[in-house]
């Protein structure tokens, strides 16, 4: 267990480790002089250059890109070009409520999409399984940005349910909550369609088992073999692929944020990308990297905790 | 009295290609506290003859006709299903082939040993100390830390033997083993026999025996079934069938038993051709186109006939293969 930990946190050092040159690249790539850029057309030659030397920009790459992986590494991911608060504190601040947006597609999709995949599985060739065959491959299908937009109409617009922007009154739980209803059905209605998907193929392979005839010539109530002895198995590769999912929910949540005019972190990137605050933007995408990595290791570690052959394997 | 009483038994499967006849008629019984071995070459119908007296045929087989009588009284094949769930397991128990995926791997012995007690109506305490004793019986070291470990921590021959602790944990009347024995090693195929052997007398049930290991039949068995593409084609007692063999498949079988090779030679002897394809049954004897006593006789239908009280064969040559070793 100990030495799958530390070979698991190893590799999720790697993979940020490579996000971050990535960054860096990306940066540097970038057309135009960053200090140009955010002082604006009207500033003076002097005032970019003091602000370069600010921002360590006349310094030799290889030096510019330490200093950016050692501060990163250290939590100091530069500042806000025209407050100067810390970016660090700035994506924090915002990080809360994307949470919650994923956390609410997780849900929605988990919710949703496992009894619909079980039932499908078990009604294997009906009329309902074709349904939920269709449906599922429609709301993958659509983007979640147009999913965003209609639910905002629908439900917000025209049917005044649900309140259309925003992400409630802080402080006030039940608010809160009704706010993220929409938003995260947005980011989480094409999963429901996958993890359905996946339920569904992975509950037939299952129940094929000579584990679960044994199960039957036992008498065990359906119920009983369904749930305890054939969904337990079967929702393992759901848990791995709502781990890799988190990325795409993640961009989801972009624009989730966006139509529903929520904060987040997603929000953030977008309006620092607008007013070019690239500090901001490597910064917010480096803490969501690190949020996907972790989340990655946590489905595989509830993988190993539901799993015994896995866990004694770790 | 007779445990399961098996007469005219048809089971069907639609395929693809048309309907399949995969058991024809098929009679026998399995009487009180006796251990029947069930014989015959792969794809003979064994393990559909398993699962039509369990009630868990597939779902494109069907039995047409047949009786299946249990304990004198209930023909399996008229029960609902919430009346034949009531019996498997607590009545009829089943051990299957393979031991390593008869076990459910995420769930520990114990949970597994525990659920399928949920209508004794007792404590989980209980339940447990149940389950505990029977891993004792079946000789599980540490059998009380078993109960808390998993399938994959387990041995092969271990997990055979504590799906044999689960299928006689709630004493049934009739035990089925479909190969139980097949995928061990020698030693622990010995050892698990005289494992069965024992739990049957002490628990008193009958045990349908499935195998094509004739050794193993002799050994274990009291009866035998011998079964030829989906028809019973012999059955009798171990001594009268093996000793004198009525049918020609039973003794072609016989010839080819490893064991009973006197010479050593390279390559065992096998019988030439194949079962026929069961969508297209021949009219006559199925057994007809690798016999080699054929005759004319063989085109038309074959009934069974009995040779000798309790020793049956499905040949029209019987009589004249009889009538010819007394005359000899
Ligand atoms: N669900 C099914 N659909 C169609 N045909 C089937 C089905 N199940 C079994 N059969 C056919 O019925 C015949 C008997 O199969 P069965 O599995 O009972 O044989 P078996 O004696 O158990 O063989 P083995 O020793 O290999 O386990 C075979 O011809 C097989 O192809
Ligand atoms: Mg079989």
């Amino acid at each position: 267990m100990l030495n799958y930990a530390v070979k698991r946190l190893g590799l999720a050092v790697a993979i940020v480790s490579v996000a971050m040159f990535l960054l860096f690249c990306m940066i540097y790539l970038v057309p135009g002089d960053p200090a140009s850029v955010a002082l604006g057309p009207r500033a003076t030659d002097a005032m970019k250059e003091a602000l370069r030397v600010k921002m360590g920009l006349d310094q030799p790459i290889w030096v510019q890109f330490w200093n950016f992986f050692s501060g990163a590494w250290t939590g100091d991911l530069g500042q806000e070009v025209l407050s100067g608060r810390p970016v660090l504190d700035v994506v924090l601040e915002q990080l809360p409520f994307t949470l919650a947006l994923i956390a609410g597609g997780i849900t929605w999709s988990v919710a949703i999409g496992i009894p619909l995949g079980c039932w499908a599985a078990i009604n294997r060739g009906s009329f309902a399984d074709r349904l939920v065959g269709i449906l599922s491959v429609a709301v993958i299908a659509v983007p979640s940005f147009v999913i965003a937009i209609y639910a905002l109409l629908i439900f917000s617009v025209s049917l005044r349910w649900l309140p259309a922007i925003g992400a409630g009154e802080p402080g006030h739980l039940g608010d809160q909550i009704v706010h993220l209803i929409l938003p995260s059905l947005a980011v989480g209605l094409g999963w429901v369609g996958y993890i359905a998907r996946m339920v569904r193929a992975s509950m037939l392979e299952v129940l094929e088992a000579s584990h679960i005839r044994t199960a039957r010539a036992f008498g065990l109530p359906e119920n009983m073999i369904t749930y305890r002895y054939a969904l337990t198995i079967a929702i393992l590769p759901t848990i791995t692929l709502l781990g890799v999912g988190i990325g795409q929910m993640l961009s989801s949540a972009v624009f989730a944020e966006i139509v529903f005019a929520r904060p987040g972190v997603g929000k953030l990137v977008y309006d620092a990308i607008l007013t070019r605050n690239f500090p901001v933007v490597t910064g917010a995408v480096l803490v969501t990297t690190v949020i996907f990595v972790l989340l990655n290791l946590v489905a595989d570690l509830i993988v190993g905790a539901l799993d015994p052959r896995v866990r004694s394997s770790f | 009295m007779t445990t399961l009483s098996v007469s005219g038994l048809n089971v069907w499967f639609s395929t693809e290609d048309g309907p399949l006849h995969a058991l024809k008629d098929v009679t026998f019984d399995i009487p009180e506290r006796r251990i029947v071995g069930i014989v015959g070459e792969s794809g003979c119908g064994k393990s559909t003859l398993i699962n039509a007296i369990l009630g868990l045929l597939a779902d494109n087989g069907e039995i047409r006709n047949g009786e299946i009588l249990f304990e004198g009284q209930s023909d399996l094949t008229k029960l609902t299903r919430r009346e034949m769930q009531d019996l498997r397991g607590p009545r009829i128990s089943t051990v299957f082939q393979d031991p390593m995926g008869a076990l459910n791997p995420v769930l520990s012995v114990g949970e597994q040993m525990i659920n399928i007690q949920y209508r004794s109506g007792q404590s989980k305490a209980e339940k447990a100390a149940r389950a505990i004793e029977m891993l004792k019986l079946v000789r599980i070291p540490d059998a009380d830390s078993a109960l808390n470990r998993y399938p994959h921590q387990f041995s092969g021959g271990m997990k055979q033997r504590i799906a044999i602790a689960m299928s006689l944990m709630m004493e049934p009347a009739l035990l089925i083993a479909d190969e139980p024995t097949t995928a061990l090693d020698a030693t622990l195929e010995v050892a698990t026999i005289e494992l069965l052997q024992d739990l049957q007398e002490q628990i008193g049930c009958s045990v349908m025996f499935i195998s094509h290991h004739l050794g193993v039949i002799a050994e274990l068995c009291q009866d035998v079934v011998v079964m030829y593409a989906g028809e019973v084609v012999e059955r009798g007692t171990v001594r009268d069938v093996f000793h004198d063999p009525r049918h020609p498949y039973t003794r072609r079988l016989l010839e080819c038993d490893p064991a009973r090779q006197t010479e050593r030679t390279r390559v065992l002897p096998t019988i030439p051709g194949e079962i026929p394809d069961l969508r297209h049954r021949p009219e006559g004897c199925v057994f007809a186109p690798r016999c080699l006593e054929r005759h004319p006789g063989c085109d038309m239908a074959q009934s069974e006939r009995m040779v000798a009280p309790g020793h049956a064969a499905r040949c029209n040559l019987v009589d004249q293969s009889a009538a010819e070793g007394e005359s000899a």
